[in-house]
């Protein structure tokens, strides 16, 4: 049951996108929510569209794994797009017995719609071409500046990173705890609520007692090797901003000044 | 108890990018009472073939059986299966939770739906055969022992549900000498009563010691089954399987080589001591 939980969703394949520099595609993922926002018309949504379909197609993620992060989310969705129908006072465009379809309710649904999927699709196009520690290296640069006032960046990345890479080991160590005291006669699957809870137990104190013991270790081995945060520490990967990183940053407020002027200048349509 | 695997073959993650074939095609056949040691180098399939022994983990192809029945089968009780194989795992001191030994013990019988009476007397047993002390134990927290001692109580935890066949994953791995030869004083006692051994091992001495017959793993497939004496002889095997020879049979290798008469076939600390004593008394005789 714990083969298919994969975490990080890194799609590791080498493309220009996975290339940019983990602090600029943050940046971009920022400003391509912003944009997103600020979008009042189709004509715009359409050429978020078109954007987000040159990125993907230059991150050679596959189409399929880009629309997974979709999966989870469309509950919210589909009840995002029926409340915004149903619920939004306007002119009455059509009514079906009582129910009501306004023409700001049709707009407002397909908008709010448009966004969810907009924004999970381009942030996950971060996530799919960054790998979890570029991620939190390009995080830490960023936070930098904030080390005026004293706010931890690197030990904020630090933990992250930690966090991170025991993941994997602790999902094995849950399933070699389970199959042990499955060997032991454990019933992890029937009974009501409150038995399963119970049956959790077998499972959780040898889990909390290894990763306990496990951060107690780390610790150590870090202290031997001379770790004290931050301060002077240089780094294997340097970062380093290239010409690529400029041109994705001028592709993208070039689509945030198309979005500012469609919104100013192309009239909204009849219907949406 | 007899154990017989048929054509299993075990693949992990089948269909995704991990996909890694783990056991291809096993066949073995484990009689009553036997002591099976199972070796071969890290990743080879050992601890993947164990799990299919108790049902943990089922074959992607072919059938595990147990008394002529195949454990997957529909109407099979798994856990009436665990209890009759029991397995432990590498480490096994990393699977106790309870507030004390005697509780944790009694955590596979409480799961068997045993009463109270008949669970106090099967933890009492299993601690009597692991050499750990009722009176001085039982209401300890497992926590506060050694490490040696904390491995004693998980094997108890499973010798408690008195299974008839017991399966060992390296039993002895990361333990003080000490220590290892306790464990192997308990498998080799509940060998002497009866009960079925399978014991994954990468000591050759424990191997050649305890065990009635050896399989030897190589890359998910058995290379060869057949007596330690066997095996041993079996260089290229040995090679192949990343196998050292036992500490005996080293020694009396160099000792050959020095001129010492001694037989080539000695594999066991027993039988080396037993011929090196008998030269020394043919050499005080003359």
């Amino acid at each position: 049951m714990l083969n298919n939980i994969t975490l990080g969703q890194y799609y590791p394949v080498d493309s220009v996108i996975h290339r940019l520099d983990p602090r600029m595609k943050i940046c971009l993922t920022i400003l391509m929510i912003i944009c997103v926002f600020l979008c009042q018309n189709l004509t715009g949504f359409l050429l978020i569209l078109l954007f987000v379909i040159g990125a993907s197609r230059l991150s050679r993620v596959p189409f399929r794994v880009m629309m997974k992060g979709l999966k989870p989310l469309r509950f919210i969705l589909i009840l995002t797009f029926l409340l915004n129908l149903f619920f939004t006072s306007g002119t009455e465009l059509f009514h079906v017995g009582f129910v009501v379809i306004t023409r700001e309710g049709l707009r407002q649904s397909i908008h709010y719609s448009l966004r969810l999927i907009f924004l999970v699709v381009s942030t996950s196009l971060m996530t799919l071409t960054t790998s979890p520690i570029a991620l939190s290296d390009g995080l830490e640069m960023l936070l930098s500046p904030l080390k005026v006032i004293h706010f931890p960046a690197h030990e904020l990345a630090m933990m992250m990173s930690i966090a991170l890479r025991f993941i994997p080991t602790l999902l094995e160590e849950t399933d070699k705890i389970m199959k042990a005291q499955k060997a032991r006669g454990a019933d992890f699957e029937s009974g009501n609520l409150l038995n399963r809870a119970k049956a959790m137990i077998p499972l959780l104190v040898p889990l909390f007692v290894s990763a306990f013991r496990r951060a107690g270790d780390l610790a150590m081995a870090m202290e031997a090797r001379c770790y004290h945060g931050g301060e002077n520490r240089t780094r294997l990967r340097v970062l380093h901003i290239s010409r690529n990183d400029f041109i994705a940053l001028g592709a993208m407020l070039l689509l945030l000044v198309l979005i500012i002027l469609v919104n100013i200048f192309v009239p909204k349509g009849l219907i949406l | 108890m007899s154990i017989e695997l048929k054509q299993v073959t075990h693949i992990y993650s089948q269909g995704s990018a991990f996909e890694r074939k783990a056991l291809d095609h096993i066949n073995l056949r484990i009689e009553d009472g036997e002591f099976i040691a199972l070796c071969g180098h890290t990743g080879c399939g050992k601890s993947t073939l164990v799990q299919h022994l108790n049902g943990l983990l089922q074959p992607t192809e072919g059938q595990v059986l147990v008394n002529g029945e195949d454990i997957n089968g529909e109407h099979v009780n798994r856990r009436m299966l665990r209890q009759s194989v029991g397995l432990v795992f590498q480490y096994p001191e990393y699977q106790l939770f309870e507030e004390t030994v005697a509780k944790d013990i009694a955590f596979g019988p409480k799961n068997m739906g045993l009463d109270e009476a008949e669970i106090d007397q099967r933890v009492r047993r299993a601690m009597e055969h692991v050499h750990l002390d009722y009176q001085k134990y039982a209401n300890s927290s497992p926590f506060d022992l050694s490490g040696g001692q904390m491995r004693r109580v998980a094997i108890a935890g499973v010798l408690a549900m008195e299974p008839s066949v017991l399966v060992l994953d390296e039993p002895t791995a990361g333990l003080d000498p000490r220590g290892r030869d306790r464990i192997l004083g308990i498998v080799k006692d509940l060998h002497h009563e009866g009960a079925t051994i399978i014991m994954v091992s990468h000591s050759m001495d424990d191997v050649a010691s305890l065990a009635t017959r050896m399989v030897v793993m190589v890359n998910g497939t058995i290379a060869k089954t057949g007596s330690c004496r066997e095996i041993f002889k079996d260089h290229d095997l040995m090679k192949k399987a990343g196998l050292d020879i036992p500490s005996a049979a080293r020694l009396c290798q160099e000792l050959r080589s020095k001129g010492i008469h001694l037989p080539d076939d000695l594999y066991t600390q027993e039988e080396l001591h037993e011929h090196i004593i008998r030269l020394w008394k043919e050499a005080k005789g003359c």
